[in-house]
């Protein structure tokens, strides 16, 4: 039991620990419809192009979680506008954008002189600088982003499964699918601080991806996701503690043995 | 003179896509309640038709009114069964799940389920014949299955207009048939069905109004008045053959334009 209580006796991994769990959940509920909706790819994306947003903030010295909100809700809005009513296909237009925010965000950090530290951060995360006013962010924001998850659950369920339906019934589709990509541009913010915005993919796709293996239902899904999603922030931060490996790493390779089990488990089962 | 309201109407329309018209100048209207068969040949524009009936298709030109209020006004009146529909059939939905989407709109979008829609869900399954497929995922079932679905997710919409864009076409006789007992529930609920087939017979005897399309109105009126040689030359060209019995065949093997050369000689 020891091992279990020792690193809990630390603040800092007391607050990493909420903020992991927070952000595991938050991560595997958004990916339901990240997988379901095939938007894997976007995710991804949408993770690199908060880049030139946090080099800004970064430059002005403001604070970086509000340079990457703007960042992710301009790039959410415009592929929301590239795409309307069929003009360019949807990966394309991630595909132009991603690259474009890539590359300013890179121009940008190239222009200043010392940068390293909080931009590791930033790519690879860093759970166990998480301060108090940090963990209030994260959990209004993700508390926030989960409610509206909830209440919408119906138009985001027809607007997924069945966009026809959802016209005939009068759905405001264009509203509720560019909402989704603001949710989704959210939800990547609140994760730069505990796996960065290079995992921040992986803890959107990998839980919901299990989960879709294990269950038949959305809603199941969705929960069977977010177990998964704090299973294993947990333990990725745990074994990050003891084997002293980068924590964002840690979380999203223990979301993949799961996955891998579940994998194994459905292949067995139909053989 | 007809002493029923006329429900549906619709004046002067042009749909098509962009610059494209595919349907010009149409107008028609369809009283509460009654049966109507859309025919056409391919491309006649049954289909562009019904997404301008449910709003999928913006109007170039003109109005349809239902209930003398114009499109959109009721928001859950029209329920829609396209051709072949475009879900994700690897979504983890069950079945009762989809036919509940139909209640949605009516329940509110933030309201919970009640009891009075689980029943509507309950009954629309087992008057398609699948209830004892409510738990299965909609992937699982066969296209006659999961095109009975879609019609029950319809039926439990309360709609009260019903478009069908090819029900007949390429299903299993269960479902022609549950499709057909359909047609008859729907016309003692005074529910109006508008149905595009190719079965001309089945148009001519099963519903109680026909449209006749090709790219324009040739013709709308009952089953008798619809189906006379001069109508169906109009619509069909020489793709149309009667039979002595007067069975009507559609020859729709290969594309109008195209040279072919069928030796079929008209019986009469």
């Amino acid at each position: 039991m020891n091992w279990l209580l020792e690193p809990l006796a630390y603040e800092f991994m007391q607050r990493g620990l909420l903020a992991s769990v927070i952000v595991g959940v938050l991560c595997a509920v958004m990916g339901t419809y990240v997988v379901l909706r095939g938007m894997a790819f976007l995710g991804d994306a949408m993770a690199h192009a908060i880049l030139p947003g946090v080099a800004i903030a970064y430059i002005l010295k403001g604070d970086l979680l509000i340079g990457a909100g703007a960042a992710a809700i301009a790039i959410a809005l415009t592929i929301g506008l590239f795409t309307r009513e069929g003009a360019v296909k949807e990966d394309t237009a991630i595909g132009i954008l991603f690259a474009a925010a890539l590359s300013l965000g890179v121009a940008l950090i190239s222009t200043m002189q010392t940068y390293a530290v909080d931009l590791s951060h930033i790519l690879f995360g860093n759970v166990l600088g998480v301060s108090i006013a940090d963990l209030w962010l994260i959990g209004g924001l993700s508390l926030a982003i989960l409610v509206i998850v909830a209440l919408l659950y119906k138009p985001f369920l027809v607007i997924s499964f069945d966009p026809v339906l959802a016209a005939t019934l009068r759905l405001p589709t264009e509203l509720l699918r560019n909402l989704m990509l603001v949710l989704l541009a959210l939800t990547v913010v609140v994760s730069l601080q505990t796996v960065g915005v290079s995992l921040a993919a992986a803890m959107l796709v990998t839980p919901a991806a299990t989960a879709y293996l294990l269950t038949r239902r959305l809603l199941p899904m969705m929960l069977v996701s977010a177990v998964i999603g704090a299973i294993s922030s947990v333990v990725g931060l745990y074994i990050s503690y003891y084997f002293n490996v980068v924590s964002g790493s840690a979380i999203v390779l223990t979301a993949t043995l799961f996955f891998l089990v579940a994998f194994g488990w459905k292949r067995l089962r139909k053989a | 003179m007809s002493h029923t309201p006329h429900r549906l109407e619709v004046k002067n329309i042009n749909i098509g896509y962009g610059e494209k018209i595919i349907l010009r100048d149409l107008s028609f209207q369809v009283p509460h309640g009654a049966r109507v068969a859309v025919v056409g040949p391919n491309g006649a524009g049954k289909s562009t038709l019904f997404k301008a009936l449910v709003g999928l298709l913006p109007l170039q030109k003109g109005e349809i009114l239902i209930h003398g209020e114009s499109l959109g006004a009721h928001r859950d009146c029209v329920a829609y069964v396209p051709q072949r529909e475009e879900v994700d059939w690897r979504f983890p939905v069950t079945v009762s799940d989809v036919v509940m989407m139909g209640r949605f709109a009516q329940m509110g979008w933030l309201k919970r389920t009640t009891v009075h829609d689980k029943d509507a869900v309950q009954e629309s399954l087992t008057r398609m014949g699948i209830a004892d497929l409510a738990e299965h995922s909609i992937g699982q079932l066969s296209g006659g299955q999961q095109q009975r679905a879609f019609l029950a997710r319809a039926i439990a919409q309360e709609p009260h207009i019903l478009l069908m864009d090819e029900p007949f076409t390429g299903v299993d006789i269960t479902t022609q048939e549950a499709t057909l007992r359909l047609l008859d529930h729907l016309q003692e609920q005074q529910v109006t069905a508008i149905v595009s087939t190719h079965d001309l017979n089945l148009a001519g005897s099963r519903f109680d109004l026909v449209l006749l399309l090709n790219h324009r109105l040739i013709a709308f009126g009952t089953p008798q008045e619809v189906f006379v040689k001069e109508n169906l030359a109009q619509a069909f060209g020489n793709s149309l053959l009667v039979m002595e019995n007067g069975v009507m065949l559609v020859d729709e093997c290969c594309p109008p334009d195209e040279e072919h050369h069928h030796h079929h000689t008209e019986a009469k």
